[in-house]
């Protein structure tokens, strides 16, 4: 099935970002809070190549792009293959 | 445990919540003046200003809670120089209210110059009401509103500056400087203010990133409150705050500090702050 890319309801980009932008920007923050707390625990090193921190490093990548489809892209990471 | 509540709207709130707050270890609150959602006439602030000081307390007894309050002209009503003047004229009369721990929460909105200037007089308003405290003290306690989200940063440093412009008429342990975040509580300690962190959904901290701070920057001059109001918010936030910090293995006596102690430390540099802090021995 392809994906469709229809507009979210009748709201404009404009009305979308002032919708949504707090939120993501509250969930960005949290994120690197998140972390910053990996890094201060004891052991950070260890985990440093643990497969699901490099999941959140890759869904970063993801986030940059510039296309539609990141949040599948970010699922399909975090999926069983 | 106990909770003081250092800053929590309760006009805004329900019976049921003065009733869950108290089932939930909350002895004291502390409410700042602050903006209804709309601008209000000076009449306005005067019959709000008896509510805080006449009718909440009452409404917290009957709970067994204790109800403490500030007054203030809050930063978001500042813009009208006009109508601040006649607001700012009524406050030192509501200062000697038995429950009015001092002025607050003043600050700014939008930093603007209005703003700063409606500041500064409420500074030298608790400065000319020095004798609201302890003997001996320079001026009245303060509780300072900094502001949201991109104006936030700018705001703090604006404040701290015009707090150095009173030089030796401020004490920093008088001040309590709310609101702080990762990118302002260091400013605001390392200048020996008291800080305050907000438990707000999306505009705030969280209970993560509060707990997260308090390791960080140390459980001294620092509280936690819920700032529960009119918008989307929630009063047992501090509490979720001490289950995080609980799931991380911070011990009941760092918590009380924090949640508790601190809070009873500032407030309690005004003699009608009765509430005073608990000792506990860490278990063996």
């Amino acid at each position: 099935m392809q994906m469709s890319q229809s507009s979210p309801g009748n709201l404009t980009a404009p009305e979308v970002l002032d919708a949504y932008f707090l939120e993501a920007r509250a969930r960005l923050i949290e994120l690197a809070a998140t972390l910053d707390r990996i890094d201060r625990a004891a052991g950070s090193q260890a985990v440093q190549s643990d497969a699901r921190l490099n999941f959140i490093h890759d869904s970063l990548q993801i986030l940059q792009r510039t296309q539609p489809g990141r949040a599948k892209a970010v699922q399909e990471l975090y999926s069983l293959k | 445990m106990f909770f003081i509540d250092p800053h929590i709207h309760m006009v805004s709130r329900t019976m049921a919540d003065y009733e869950m707050l108290a089932l939930s270890g909350v002895v004291a609150v502390s409410e700042p003046a602050f903006w209804a959602g709309f601008d209000r006439s000076p009449a306005g602030f005067i019959d709000y200003f008896r509510q805080l000081t006449e009718f909440e307390p009452r409404r917290a007894a009957q709970f067994g809670i204790q109800h403490y309050s500030w007054i203030c002209l809050n930063p978001k009503e500042a813009q009208d120089l006009g109508k601040a003047r006649e607001v700012l004229a009524e406050i030192p009369k509501f200062l000697s209210c038995p429950s009015v721990l001092g002025i607050g929460e003043i600050g700014l909105n939008k930093n603007t110059p209005n703003e700063a200037k409606v500041f500064q007089q409420h500074v030298q308003i608790a400065i000319d009401a020095a004798s609201q405290g302890a003997p001996g003290s320079k001026h009245a306690l303060i509780l300072i509103h900094t502001p949201h989200l991109e104006d936030k940063l700018k705001g703090t440093r604006m404040i701290l500056e015009m707090l150095r412009d009173f030089g030796s008429a401020i004490d920093p342990a008088r001040i309590l400087i709310d609101h702080v975040e990762e990118h302002t509580i260091e400013l605001v300690k390392d200048a020996g203010f008291w800080a305050g962190m907000t438990i707000y959904p999306i505009s705030k901290a969280t209970p993560a990133r509060a707990v997260d701070m308090i390791e960080m920057y140390g459980p001294q001059r620092l509280c936690v409150n819920a700032a529960a109001d009119w918008g989307i918010s929630d009063p047992l936030n501090t509490h979720r705050t001490v289950l995080e910090a609980q799931r991380r293995g911070h011990q009941l006596p760092e918590l009380l500090k924090v949640f508790h102690n601190n809070p009873a430390e500032f407030f309690g540099q005004n003699p009608k702050f009765t509430v005073k802090p608990i000792t506990m021995q860490p278990p063996a």
